[in-house]
């Protein structure tokens, strides 16, 4: 594991309009090679903090930087540039667009970078291949299972080679055997030395492919800690 | 508060818990919920309802200026005459013959439905007239009455300019006298009058049946009648019975016989008028019956478009109040209103519009056909919102229908998720395509919903159809300026005294009598060594018998370069030498003679055959005139001369400098050279010009508008898509360049397919207009699109495409992608 931090969250606050603060105060960071799971109750701000690493969103105080990139005070070319080149997203409802094969769905962030096509095409396949759903690259996503669904998006979001995985409750829709296939594979992705930085409620799969733990009570850190802790110890 | 007044959607569910059986609150209850559904569904889609209200508001904008139009084009002159209150008789009565009081007693013949005068009258002849920066210019015989004011029992003036006369020495000119805008302040001149009458212009008028020149008041006559000339009145009737020349005669006939003997001297009917007014205004009629009928159809293309678009986008919030209780029919009645609501304002705004923009669209109509209304016909008011109103119910019915009869559960997955669409193959390959991936997304998004598309595409076609026909229209209209009028040949007309060169305004036999006309030779001698004459060639006309006309036809007799004459030929060629003639169509018509046929041309009673090689575009002199070399008849006819010499410049040379130093040469021996650009009195082109622009933008622009509100739709429907595009890092430069390349293909069909239908539109209806002046047209005003105005049209397409989907785009690349990943 490289002692460099990826990303590097200091004093970081969200507010949405004059509500609380969704995010409050929050500083940590993640090392190169880590897989942080994020984990805390519905609407403790665990989602908001993904979106502000992943530059969906701007912090309204602080600085959040990934890769060395200040993430924070990117532009929206700016910040769709660093989603492109640096960092791979998986959401909770896959996000695939149903228009598009399994295949243009995977190409879709090399095509917009501008990659050589014939390079892309052949890491897409290569992806598809890994993750056991290369009979499946000429289907559209709603004739895929769930786990299926998942997979096609984490061979998206790694078509780039990102540096960074950011996964939003990946098997939040899943049902058990899928949750389980999706957990061994972004587990044995950060073995491969895949930095992932992943929210959840699931502690199964905080469990199972976290190297580490952030809990998030009320939008501010309630406990970072190397292994996963049960729920309630650290209060 | 009950709850029924609280109108819930939970209210609406309990109280349809006992199928027939609704307490009476609980529908209280339901309708209160089905109106705050529909406040809340108008209110929430922001965007959506302001481009409803645009697009209803154009679209009613159109089909009232479409109405308004195709009202005037329809018997304008009887609706002119109707408004204006037009006489059906104007006598001119010599006053030693007839008393006032005689005149006046005619009004109460038997037949005599309405009546005006007596008004005192006058001719003036040789006045003068301040051209300003044109010098000043000789006047025709003026005939002007004595009239109290514009309004009247019969005959009602309409101003198109300044103000009516209120004192001595201000005279109101008909607006056909020296066209629409005469200059106001323009001082005319009659020297020959006792004391120099001067008569200041204060405004123009219009009278339907044109009974005068021009209008003083009451009083002015005295000092313009010459010395010696007797009083005169001009007497207005209207008749039980008028609708033919017979019929107009025998009323003519008994009022006449009524005064003493030979005191009416001069009569206008209304049905001269008539025809006058209808070969004049004919030609235009189909164009503007052309433009009218493209606002109709692209009225209905986009209210068609923008509402089924608006309900289709609507389904899963008709799934979840289905969820909630509401019936079939609710939903029904819930989106047929939420259709209604921003169309109701878009129909008032568009209404407000129309009226507003028909004023000046109708006066450009009026100057060109006379239709003399300036306001839109009331039927047109009522008929086009209750016509839109019910096109709206109807054109949301069907898919408001369609949602009301889906499930729930299915209305609600179609609106979450939704399906891979149509013409999947097409986009696969587009995304194989050797194209920026922003692009080809957006190219394929048409066939996603292929009927959308169609729709959208329709209106850039007709859109693209009024660009193209517009610009041909102009185009050959300019033509056809260059082709009638003189400066088209010519940049400088010498006439000469005697000559009969058409000039029909100005005159210049100075008062006092004209000198012996000068000889041609030497007039052309003077032409030729004038420095910056390139050419010239002579101009003169006489009169012969024709075989299968009756009376006598002019003949225009040319002499020098034939091809120099502007006039274009539509068939057959110039005629090369003396025996040759060239004719208008209206001739071959009238003596079904045809190119390459012999007529005989008998003048001074020698019989002179002459072949007809070609058929002209001209429509001077009411379009039978028989054009030829003047050698033809010059042997047999000693008046067949040249009256007038017109010559054209050589480039750089200052047309006013040019006549001022020839005129030095020309005056001592009675000629007169002018500067052409003064004869450009005929402004019919310049305001069909106008009116083709105006038109031309408005139709373009409800194109633009339903590209616009599809851009809105599919931007709205596909916002989390472009979540999901942000997300994996398009850039809001390629979001544009999705949503405008989601247009381009349409624009692109829209403009392959609305310039040749232009195109198609420009080729029937130019020759249906020159039918209607009985020509027909040279191929040279058909052909005026060249391939680079082909290609620069086609262009057209996607670029009122392009601007139609500016705004979303704009709005799509401007979204959060977190706000539109979380939007479903």
């Amino acid at each position: 594991m490289d002692d460099a931090a990826l990303i590097e969250l200091h004093q970081v606050t969200k507010t949405y309009q004059d509500g609380p603060s969704a995010v409050d105060e929050v500083s940590f960071s993640v090392r190169r090679g880590e897989a942080v799971a994020i984990l805390g109750p519905s609407g403790s701000g665990k989602s908001t903090l993904l979106n502000l690493v992943a530059g969906l969103d701007r912090p309204t105080r602080g600085t959040v930087t990934v890769d060395g990139l200040r993430v924070d005070g990117l532009s929206e070319a700016g910040a769709a540039k660093y989603r492109r080149a640096r960092i791979g997203m998986v959401f909770q409802f896959f996000n695939l667009l149903d228009d598009l094969t399994v295949l243009d769905n995977v190409l879709l962030p090399a095509q917009l970078a501008g990659l050589p096509r014939a390079l892309s095409r052949t890491r897409a396949h290569q992806l598809l291949e890994t993750l056991g759903i290369a009979e499946h690259a000429h289907a559209y996503p709603g004739r895929l299972s769930g786990g299926e669904r998942q997979r096609a998006a984490v061979a998206r979001a790694l078509i780039n080679r990102p540096a960074l995985l950011l996964a939003d409750e990946p098997t939040g829709a899943l049902d058990t055997a899928s949750g389980r296939e999706v957990r061994d594979l972004l587990t044995q992705l950060n073995q491969d030395g895949q930095t992932v930085l992943l929210v959840t409620h699931d502690l199964a799969l905080a469990q199972s492919c976290a190297t580490r733990t952030v809990r998030i009570v009320d939008g501010r850190i309630a406990s970072d800690t190397a292994a996963v802790v049960p729920e309630g110890a650290a209060r | 508060m009950s709850r029924g007044r609280r109108g819930s959607a939970g209210a609406a569910v309990r109280a349809g818990d006992v199928p027939g059986r609704e307490a009476p609150r609980a529908r209280r209850g339901r309708g209160g919920a089905l109106g705050r559904v529909v406040r809340a569904g108008v209110a929430r889609r922001k965007v959506q309802t302001l481009v409803m209200v645009l697009s209803t508001m154009m679209a009613v904008t159109a089909t009232v200026l479409a109405g308004a139009l195709l009202t005037a084009s329809r018997a304008p002159f009887e609706h002119a005459f109707a408004q204006q209150n037009g006489a059906h008789l104007a006598l001119q009565i010599d006053g030693s013959k007839a008393s006032a009081a005689q005149v006046a007693a005619t009004a109460h013949l038997p037949g005599v439905i309405a009546s005006g005068g007596p008004y005192p009258q006058v001719t003036i002849d040789h006045g003068t007239g301040d051209a300003g920066q044109f010098g000043t210019m000789d006047l025709p015989p003026l005939t002007v009455v004595e009239r109290p004011g514009p309004g009247g029992p019969l005959d009602d003036l309409a101003l198109t300019s300044g103000r009516w006369a209120t004192a001595p020495g201000e005279i109101v000119l008909s607006s056909d006298f020296f066209g629409p805008q005469p200059t106001l302040g323009m001082k005319l001149s009659f020297p020959d009058l006792s004391g120099g009458a001067v008569l200041t212009v204060v405004g123009a008028a219009k009278s339907v049946t044109g009974t005068a020149d021009g209008w003083v008041v009451p009083g002015q006559i005295a000092a313009l009648r010459p010395g010696a000339a007797a009083p005169a009145y001009q007497m207005l009737y209207r008749f039980a019975a008028a609708g033919t020349d017979a019929q107009v005669n025998a009323d003519r006939a008994a009022v006449a016989a009524r005064l003493p003997g030979a005191a009416v001297t001069g009569a206008l009917s209304w049905l001269t008028a008539k025809l006058n007014a209808e070969r004049g205004n004919a030609p235009f009629v189909p164009f503007i019956v052309a433009f009218g009928v493209l606002g109709l159809v692209m009225a209905v293309i986009i209210i068609g478009n923008v509402v089924s678009g608006a309900v289709g986008a609507s389904l899963r919030r008709i799934g979840v109040l289905k969820a909630l209780g509401f019936t079939p029919a609710q939903v029904v009645r819930a989106y047929i209103a939420q259709a209604l609501i921003p169309s109701a304002f878009g129909i008032g705004f568009g209404v407000l519009f129309g009226n507003l923009l028909a004023v000046p669209l109708l006066r450009k109509t009026d100057l060109v056909i006379g239709t003399a209304s300036l306001s839109v016909a009331a039927w047109v008011d009522i008929a086009a919102p209750v016509g839109v109103v019910a096109l709206v119910a109807l054109t949301a019915f069907a898919p408001a229908l369609r949602a009301g009869r889906l499930r729930a559960v299915d209305a609600i997955a179609i609106g979450r998720s939704p399906t891979a669409g149509r013409g999947r193959t097409v986009r696969r390959l587009l995304g194989r395509a050797p194209l920026p991936r922003a692009f080809s997304l957006g190219l394929g998004a048409p066939f996603a919903r292929p009927g959308r598309a169609l729709a959208v595409a329709a209106a850039v076609v007709f859109g693209a159809t009024a660009v193209t026909f517009a610009l041909g229209l102009v185009s050959s209209f300019q033509q056809i300026q260059v082709g009638l009028s003189r400066d088209g040949a010519s940049q400088v007309s010498v006439d000469f005294a005697g000559g009969r060169g058409g000039k029909s305004v100005m005159h210049v036999a100075p008062v006092g009598g004209a000198p012996a006309a000068p000889d041609p030779a030497t007039v052309a001698a003077a032409i030729a060594a004038q420095p910056g004459t390139r050419s010239y060639y002579g101009v003169g006309s006489t009169q012969a018998a024709v075989s299968g006309l009756s009376g006598a036809t002019t003949v225009r007799l040319l002499q020098g370069s034939a091809a120099a004459y502007s006039s274009p030929i539509i068939s057959g060629s110039w005629f090369t030498g003396p025996d040759q003639a060239v004719v208008p169509t209206r001739f071959l018509q009238a003596t079904g003679a045809s190119v390459g046929s012999t007529i005989t041309l008998t003048d001074n009673g020698v019989k002179v055959p002459v072949r007809i090689v070609g058929e002209v575009f001209y429509l001077r002199e009411g379009g039978t005139d028989v054009i030829t070399d003047l050698r033809t008849l010059s042997a047999v006819d000693p008046s067949a001369h040249v009256g007038n010499y017109e010559v054209k410049l050589k480039p750089g040379t200052d047309p006013a400098q040019y006549v001022r130093s020839l005129n030095k040469v020309l005056h001592p021996v009675g000629a007169d050279a002018q500067d052409n650009a003064l004869d450009r009195h005929d402004s019919t082109l310049p305001i069909l010009d106008g009116l083709i622009a105006i038109l031309t933008a408005m139709l373009a622009t409800v194109a633009g508008l339903a590209v616009l509100n599809a851009a809105v739709l599919e931007t709205r429907e596909r916002v989390h898509d472009l979540g999901v595009y942000k997300s994996v890092g398009m850039t809001p430069r390629q979001t544009i360049t999705l949503v405008l390349g989601s247009v381009v293909l349409i624009g692109l069909i829209g403009g392959a397919v609305g310039v040749p239908a232009g195109v198609a539109v420009h080729r029937y209806v130019l020759p249906v207009m020159a039918h209607a002046a009985a020509t027909n047209v040279p191929q040279s005003y058909l052909a005026v699109y060249g391939h680079t105005e082909m290609v620069l049209l086609g262009l057209g397409g996607p670029a009122i495409a392009i601007l139609g989907a500016l705004l979303p785009a704009s709005w799509a690349a401007r979204t959060r992608t977190a706000t539109a990943l979380r939007t479903e």
